[in-house]
């Protein structure tokens, strides 16, 4: 159905060779320029900072991944099982309705400093439950909204094999909802990692990528803490592309053509 | 299924019908006003009409998708719901209506699947049906590889699958462009030789009912109403083919349902008459 395939040459090659011309560009203003470190360094030195400190960076994703990934995780099932209840229940979708519509304009990071507070500022559940929360709105909302796709010819047809509304559950209005659950994974994915290392900047234990940035900067050393922006941005670019992989092997032939 | 009715069961009994859409403000529509009909085993019945004219609106109903405001309607003489608990009839749509997730053969065994039907006993039955529609080469294929023709085979196949007695169509080739439209309707006849089931045939579009039918129920809208019921009379199913459409009787019938279905406003203007439906 697609008019053209963009070859290799075009997909691969062509975002390389421009990722580094705009490197090089940058290496050369820097140095052309003489900016100062403080201000922005050359990629080069990050890039040596961040081969000189690979394992502190490794560290620093690992414990910021695993509080994204448990976030992702809880806040993903826990959108997936409301928004099931309200397209069940009329009732709980109105009562829900304009809860969820505040969690959705919270700044959730900002919940951080309160979320310290109430588990102790040694221990990651914080960070974790902001990075719940930030999953959980897109993911409720899509997944509310995919549970809503049902064509009417499906429902005339289930109800024409006069099937259990499980049996039409499982057989339609799952499969409808998968791409929308998706979409809202994918945006979460990333909100994930984000929430988790913005809510280090506001306490807790040390060692995650937000908190090694802020550090690294304070004591200015420049180099590291970009190194460690490139550090979250991988973390970030891992768990979008998980997503987006996991999303086209599972809807492969979703498409609603007709 | 049908082996076991004895003859004077008729397939469906549709007795003093009334549907009325309740309106927010106003009276409601009436949809159908007092239509009976009775349609024996393996006959052949289209329904034809105007839009408005209630037609979709008594298939629904014998489905028991939608339930008569009053009226009773039996098929294989239970209830019609107890008929659609029991699947004594398929059905397909204007809309083929597949699944996109799944291939042409998962398609056809859903409703197999969802009625627990065995692994093995539904790829048979598949296997079978496919090569019926004649789509034996794109078994694996997902809905959206296919064209409007080939989706509504893949329908028409699943709705085959129970071996229904009865077979209830909605406007099934009202989608597709007039080569495929008799296509199908040969191969629709070919696959009713076969299978004996009765059918319900929605249409608006004269020569696809005459052809296709033993009789035509030729329906007038606003209120709904059967105006009059046309025995088509070209024959045994089996022996219905392309030549069919160059018959003198098919003519004549065809000319016949259009009258009827003009009917007073095209004694009143003739003129404006040519322009009704008459695909």
């Amino acid at each position: 159905m697609r008019t053209s395939q963009p070859g290799l040459a075009q997909t691969v090659l062509a975002p390389i060779v421009f990722g580094v011309a705009v490197i090089l560009l940058w290496q050369g203003l820097v140095t052309g320029l003489a900016i100062k470190a403080f201000i922005l360094p050359a990629p080069f030195a990050i890039g040596a900072e961040f081969a000189a400190n690979l394992q502190n960076v490794a560290n620093g994703m690992a414990v910021t991944g695993r509080n994204s990934l448990i976030g992702l995780v809880v806040g993903a099932l826990l959108g997936i099982a409301l928004a099931i209840v309200s397209a069940l229940a009329r009732l709980f979708d109105e009562m829900a309705a304009p809860v969820v519509a505040a969690l959705s304009v919270v700044p959730i990071v900002a919940l951080a400093p309160v979320l310290y507070t109430m588990f102790g500022a040694g221990a990651e559940t914080a960070r974790q439950l902001v990075a719940a929360l930030a999953v959980f709105v897109p993911v409720y909302f899509n997944t509310l909204k995919g549970l809503r796709q049902v064509r009417p010819v499906h429902r005339d047809l289930m109800r024409a094999y006069a099937v259990t509304s499980w049996q039409a559950t499982r057989a339609v209005t799952l499969p409808t909802a998968l791409p929308f659950v998706f979409t809202g994974l994918r945006i979460a994915s990333s909100l994930a990692v984000i929430s988790a290392l913005i809510a280090e900047y506001f306490g807790g234990p040390v060692g995650g990528l937000g908190k090694s940035i802020t550090s690294a900067a304070s004591s200015s050393n420049y180099g590291l803490a970009w190194a460690y922006v490139l550090g979250s941005i991988i973390l970030g670019l891992a768990f979008y592309c998980a997503a987006l992989i996991v999303e086209k092997l599972v809807t492969r032939n979703h498409t609603q053509h007709q | 299924m049908s082996t076991s009715m004895t003859v004077d069961v008729p397939a469906v009994e549709v007795h003093g019908v009334t549907r009325i859409f309740a309106a927010r403000k106003g009276q409601g529509v009436t949809a159908l006003d007092d239509v009976s009909l009775t349609v024996a085993p393996g006959e052949f019945v289209s329904l034809i009409g105007p839009s408005g004219c209630g037609k979709s609106t008594l298939l629904r109903l014998v489905a028991d998708l939608d339930v008569p405001t009053s009226g009773s309607i039996e098929v294989f003489g239970k209830p019609a719901r107890q008929a659609r608990i029991d699947q004594d009839y398929g059905i397909a749509f204007q809309q083929a209506g597949l699944l996109p997730w799944r291939t042409v053969a998962g398609n056809i065994e859903l409703p197999l699947e969802l009625h627990g039907v065995g692994k093995t006993a539904r790829r048979a039955r598949a296997a079978e049906l496919i090569a019926l529609v004649g789509l034996a080469d794109f078994a694996s294929h997902y809905p959206d590889q296919l064209s409007g023709g080939m989706q509504q085979r893949v329908a028409i196949a699943r709705s085959l699958a129970e071996s229904p007695s009865l077979l209830l169509m909605d406007e099934p080739f009202g989608a597709l462009d007039e080569m495929t439209r008799e296509r199908m309707q040969n191969e629709l006849v070919r696959i009713c030789a076969e299978t004996q089931a009765a059918v319900v045939f929605v249409t608006h579009s004269i020569p696809e009912a005459v052809f296709l039918s033993n009789r035509v129920v030729v329906m007038s809208p606003r209120p709904g109403r059967i105006r009059s019921i046309v025995s088509v009379g070209l024959g045994e199913m089996s022996g219905r083919g392309e030549y069919l459409r160059e018959d003198e009787g098919f003519f004549h019938a065809l000319s016949h349902v259009r009258e009827l279905l003009h009917g007073d406003e095209g004694t009143a203007a003739p003129a404006g008459a040519r322009g009704v439906e008459t695909r």
